[in-house]
Formats: C-alpha cells, structure tokens, sequence
C-alpha cells in the first residue's frame, strides 16, 4: 500500500513546442506561444489571442502515424502520451499489467461543432463521422488501442484540474496492486465552443494574460496534451535509465462556494494544498518551486495567492505561471504542467511568469520572471483549480 | 477489506424513488425511449435552483439527497459521479445558441453548467462538501471507475461514506443522433415485450442512481459490494467465459454459489447473443433476471442494475418483473451482474446479502 510511485516517462505538446525538448526550449527563450486564431472559424478572430498548438489537424495526423478522421483531441493526445512510453522505454510492458488515465473536457467537440451547423437546420442532416466519437472516453480508448493500454483505462473530466485528477488515480491504481504502469495525463483542443462559452463569462484577456500581476485581464485559451508514466517500485528497479522523481503528495478538495468562481480565501485551493503537504509528510519550507495554476483571472489569482500566503507565509518558494507561454489548456493543464514539474527537478529549472510588471496589493509575494538553470530543486508543488470547485495539488519530490 | 452498500436511490423510468413498493407496478411504454418519471425535485432542491438546472443535474441532485437521507448521513466523505455523457442538454443549448446567435450575445449559464463535473460539483456546492470529488466520464464504464475509486479510498482509509452515483441523460438530440448511428429500434415497441421480439437495436433510456459506501458493517446497510471487474474487447466467448470464472474464483466462489445473475440483455439481437451463448454454457443451470426493458439502455445503467440487486438481497425479494425464466432461489443472497456496453465494454459486479 505505501509503496512509492514514480515518473518514468514524459511527453508534451503544447503552443510552445511539439515535444519536451521543444517545450524546454521556448522556456529557455521565454517565447510565449499566444498568437491570433488561424485554426477556428469564428467571430472572435482578432478579439482574443489564444495559445494554439502549430500544426493542423492533417500535420497532427502526420505527426501521429494515425489515419483516422479523429477529433483534434485524440491526435493531441496521441503524440504526447506516445512520446511519453517511448520515453519511459518500460522493458517487456506486455507482459506488465498496463493502464491509460487520460482527461479531457471538449471529448469530439471541434467535429460535433461541425456535424451541428448542418443538423441544427435539418435533423436528418450532418455527417455522422463528425458525431459518432463526440464522448470524452472516445479520446482515451482510441489512444489505449494505439498504444495497447488495454488492461484498464478511465477517462476523468472535473473540468481544469482533470489531467490532475487523472494523475493521482493513476497513482493509487498502482499503490492498490491493480496495475503496474500508468500513462496518466490529459489533452484538451481549443474549439469554437470553448472560445465562446468563457467568452461569454469575459474571463477573457484581450491582450496576452499576465498571471498574478495587479493589473492581469484574464486568461489566454490555450490547447495541448500532456502525460507521465507512472510505474511500481517493481518496475522502477527495471528502467534502463533512472525514474525522473516520484509523486510524492496529492489531493484533491472542493471549494464548495460557486459553480465558477473560486471562494475569496480559496478555501479548495489552500485544502489542496495543505492535502498534499500531509501526504507527502512535507514542510511548506521544503518546496522549491509552486507551479502555480496562475490563470490570469483576476478571481483565481487572488484566490490561489490568497492561499498561498496562509501556507507559506512569511517565506515563498519561486513560484511561476507557466500558463503565461502554453496559455490556458483547461483539461489538459494538470499534466501539461505536471510534465514541466517533472522536468524542474531533473534539470533544476524554475520557469519565468512572462509579462508580469506590478506585484498584486494583496499579496506580499511575487512570481519570479526569470528563467533559471542549475537550481537545486527536490520538490515541486503543482495546483489546478477548475470549475465545480474542484481543486487538485501534486507534488513531484525527487528520488 | 469490506465494501457495503448502506443505502440506494434510483430515479428511473419505472417507480423506484422515494418510500414505494419493490417494483410490484411495472410501467409499461410504446416507445423506443423510455425517460425517467421525475420527482417534485422541490423537496429536495430550492425552487429557485431547480428553475435553472438542467434535467440531468435535477436527477442527480436528488437522487444524492435521497441516498443520504436513507442512510441518515448529512456529510458524505466524497462525492464520485460516473457519466458518459455529462451534461448534454446544456451543452446542445449553448452549441445550437452559439451556431443561431452566430456567437452573439450568448448568455453563459448553459456552457457554465455543460462541464461534466456539474452533478458532482451541485452536490458538493449544495451540500457544503469539502471532500473528494471526482467524476469519470469513460463510455460504458464510467459508473464501474467511480465505484473502483471509492473502493480505493475505503481500502487506503481516506474516506467513508463515499457517495457514489452513475447519471446519464436521454435529451431529444441525442435520441435523434444516437437513433440514426441505429442504436434504437425502428418501431415504437411496449418496453415489456422488450426481449420477446427479437430484432436490431434497443431502447433508449436514462436516470441517476446513488449509493452510499462504507466500510463498517451494519445490520442497517443494504448490501456487501463483494466485487467489481471490468474487461475489454474480449475476442471470443471463451475470453467472457474465462474473466467471469477468474472473477468468481478471485472471490473463492464458483458459478454453482450465485443465486441469480442479472444481465444487461437489451433486446438487440447482437449485443444479446452474448448472453444467449452464456446462458447455453457458463449460465445454464443459473437463475437470470434482467433490467434494460424497465430503465432503457444507456452507458451506467449498470448503476440501475446495482440498485436493483442490493434491494432484491435487503429485502430476500425477485421482482417477477425482471425474471427471465423459472427463478430457483427467490430470496438470493448472492447475485453477479454481468453488462456488456457494445460487446467492447464488460463489466462484472458481485452482490452478498450482509
């Protein structure tokens, strides 16, 4: 039961870069990926920048090995879950007891989005190729057959703290002796629908967003997919090359104080928090680094710091916002940023928050804004916070 | 470690929601969908809040409340949800809005509430849970992930009364998009001649079904949840036949112990002929019931299912409503509840009387 769960694998794609390296490099050059839609047909164009990744579906397809008509979701998912196996490069897998805990929140919506414009006149019109896959567990089923996952595979959607959520009941499906290895993460693509709908609740920043800054405007949509593979004590023994840390405290709480907004003293978040001190038996001192989820909503930003203060106080680790270069990626965000977690401490990276100017009045702290090499990093707090309150802390410790 | 359930609600297409007899009154519909009959969801929600939320969330809500109030417990220790579909009436309001309105002026209440962790999320907000909440949004086996979830909370002692529910929505376009995809029967059919004719496709149906799960036992609870397993895409009968007997013999059982299997048969002639193979080897000196003709199929309606067995073990009762042929043992004490979704999806989950 209390056996330790460790990374052996990462892979990422993101609007900074199409794999790690590429993603470690755009940090390195602090270029941020936020640009104008090209990929979306829709009014909005022009108004908001949004974090796509740059690739269509047909270079993503290409990219995958993949020839199916599948959602932008799935081939997201794809690329980055199989760069993490390959990473992780498992000796004989087959014949471990394998599972896929992958997230998402659109599933299918970017095809539904199509096949309705032709429906909604005529019911008995649009194509159903563009429906038929419109469930999120479609996603992770055709990624599990691609990449022979089968053994067991979920699918968990509690908005933008999914991919966490998935993470950490990957973890415990291992600490419970159900499986051996797990590739855990998420994958979210920007739609029409998405773009609208936090739109409409002018969470939007029109400019590029400036997490934890007094003067932030809101978010930046971002789309991307990020995994880790997760495997026992048993196979951690196995690995040609070491595990890159381990996972060592999570939680998971809920806010409880609106559908959307977070509670002023970010009551989920700072239970999040505090959760996934206790289970890694850690300090608040012992963190060297909070990827914070740093939205750059006015609302989360005040609540996650306002948390962050009761905790740490009177002493910060740096801290940044990594959404400041992949924007926003919603379900996909908690192993997005998990990969980068992972790769602060293999590396002793701390990540710059771009754009930030003004410290924010209520906080005594700020986020640090440079890039930073050769730090020594043993323990990473990750947060992501979604709607529905739900709110889920990692911690990555090395091994 | 033990898992049992201390109490159940279900809102279905039949009478199975707050104080009434044991489904003695089948509802009988000509349709190929069947929706669930709605409660005065003002006892159990602020009207205000009923006004603006969906049919999926309303079900949901109560069906957590009334769970919770079977088992006298006002605080649940986390709160899990299984939904392959989330919440699709919301969803199609604000899509069909945003393609009308050409995204103009859309108002955000319908995208606020399409999340998929909505149903969890209002139980959380309404009852002031702090714990727990997680929801899996995977096809046919949504609900069967929740209940592992919670298993694994009780097994690292985490949490108790973990509340658990699978929730699923039949709206008007899916019905229609699901139909068309050839889901559902051609012809409006009465739902309990469901497995008379024989022909392609099923009914669709929807509902919400919660339970409360412990681990300490208690002449009160329901039910023990012995065990639950899921397998995928088996290639041949063999493979079904061989994951049911591991599974029994995992919990030092074999098929001569069960005292009733109850199937996820659904009036469709290929995903039914799984079941007519088991009940001609594996299952064929067993007593089978079955459950789709009274709530419709849909993909955790092996929630309904679990409903239905612990009721039947609590209360040493085999509804004539759900017996397939001669039922041995009419007060049984342990059931197997064997579901496939698809023929990809196989879900299996053993019930003991406590």
């Amino acid at each position: 039961m209390s056996s330790s769960v460790y990374i052996a694998g990462v892979g990422v794609i993101s609007a900074i870069g199409n794999n790690v390296a590429e993603n470690l490099a755009a940090f390195e050059l602090e270029k941020p990926g936020m640009a104008e839609i090209t990929l979306i047909d829709t009014k909005l164009h022009g108004q908001v920048p949004v974090a796509e990744v740059k690739l269509n579906n047909e270079e993503l397809a290409a990219m995958a090995g993949f020839s199916g008509q599948n959602s932008r979701t799935t081939l997201l998912s794809l690329i980055a879950a199989r760069e993490a196996l390959n990473d992780a490069s498992i000796p004989d897998l087959s014949s471990l007891r394998s599972g896929f805990v992958s997230a998402n929140t659109v599933g299918g919506m970017d095809k539904s989005e199509d096949f309705f414009i032709e429906f909604a006149n005529d019911n008995n019109k649009g194509k159903l190729r563009y429906v038929f896959d419109h469930e999120c567990g479609c996603m992770t089923e055709t990624v599990a057959d691609e990449l022979g996952l089968t053994d067991y595979m979920a699918t968990i959607s509690t908005a933008c703290s999914s991919s966490a959520n998935a993470i950490f009941y990957g973890v415990r499906l291992i600490k419970n002796n159900i499986l051996d290895v797990v590739v855990a993460g998420g994958a979210d693509s920007l739609t029409k629908f998405t773009l609208n709908g936090f739109n409409t609740l002018m969470i939007l920043d029109k400019e590029r967003c400036k997490p934890f800054d007094e003067n932030r405007e809101g978010l930046n949509l971002g789309e991307g997919a990020g995994y880790i593979v997760l495997v026992s004590d048993k196979v951690a023994k196995t690995l040609i090359k070491s595990p890159y840390c381990k996972l060592s405290g999570y939680n998971n709480s809920n806010d409880a104080y609106h559908q959307t907004a977070s509670s002023p003293d970010g009551t989920g978040s700072y239970m999040a928090m505090t959760g996934a001190l206790a289970k890694s038996g850690l300090q608040p001192s012992d963190i060297d680094y909070i990827n914070l989820h740093g939205t750059g909503t006015p609302n989360n930003d005040s609540a996650e710091g306002t948390a962050v203060k009761r905790l740490f106080e009177p002493d910060y680790p740096p801290m940044s916002s990594t959404k400041s270069f992949t924007g926003h990626t919603l379900g996909a965000s908690g192993g997005v940023e998990a990969v980068f977690s992972v790769l602060a401490i293999k590396y002793g990276l701390i990540y710059p928050n771009l754009r930030f100017k003004t410290q924010m009045n209520e906080l005594p702290f700020a986020p640090e804004t440079r890039f930073l090499k050769d730090q020594r990093i043993k323990n990473v707090l990750s947060n992501s916070f979604g709607f529905g309150g739900n709110c889920t802390s990692l911690i990555f410790s090395a091994t | 470690m033990k898992m049992y359930i201390r109490s159940a609600a279900s809102i279905s297409a039949q009478k199975t929601f707050g104080d009434v007899p044991f489904l003695t009154d089948a509802v009988e519909y000509n349709d190929t969908r069947i929706n669930a009959i709605e409660p005065d969801y003002r006892d159990y929600i602020d009207p205000k809040q009923v006004r603006r939320m969906s049919h999926v969330i309303k079900m949901g809500v109560a069906a957590a409340k009334e769970c919770l109030k079977h088992a006298g417990i006002e605080m649940p220790g986390g709160i899990i949800t299984g939904t392959a579909y989330g919440c699709l009436e919301d969803t199609i309001t604000f899509l069909t809005r945003m393609i009308e309105l050409e995204e103009e002026m859309l108002p955000p209440t319908a995208f606020i509430q399409s999340t998929h962790n909505t149903v969890a999320a209002q139980i959380a907000l309404m009852l002031q849970c702090h714990q727990y909440n997680n929801t899996f949004v995977h096809k046919g086996v949504s609900f069967e992930s929740a209940l592992l979830d919670a298993m694994m909370l009780l097994n690292e002692q985490e949490a108790d009364n973990i509340l658990v529910g699978g929730i699923d929505e039949m709206t008007d376009v899916s019905f229609k998009i699901l139909t068309r995809l050839g889901l559902y029967k051609r012809k409006p059919i009465s739902n309990l001649s469901l497995f008379q004719t024989q022909s392609n496709g099923t009914i669709g149906g929807e509902g919400a079904a919660f339970f409360l799960l412990t681990d300490k036992s208690s002449a009160n609870n329901l039910a023990e949840l012995t065990g639950i397993k899921t397998f995928y895409k088996p290639k041949q009968q063999q493979d079904i036949e061989g994951n049911i007997n591991d599974f029994l013999a995992d919990n030092s059982l074999t098929i001569q112990d069960i005292d009733l299997i109850i199937t996820g048969r659904n009036g469709d002639v290929k995903n039914d002929a799984v079941y007519n193979n088991l009940n001609n080897s594996l299952f064929k000196e067993c007593s089978i019931a079955n459950y789709k003709h009274l709530c419709g199929e849909y993909p955790t309606s092996i929630a309904f299912a679990l409903w239905l067995a612990s009721n039947m073990v609590k209360q040493g009762i085999v509804p004539d409503i759900v017996a397939e042929d001669v039922i041995k043992n009419q007060s049984p004490k342990k059931i197997l509840i064997y579901n496939h979704y698809q023929n990809n999806y196989h879900s299996l989950m053993l019930i003991s009387a406590c």
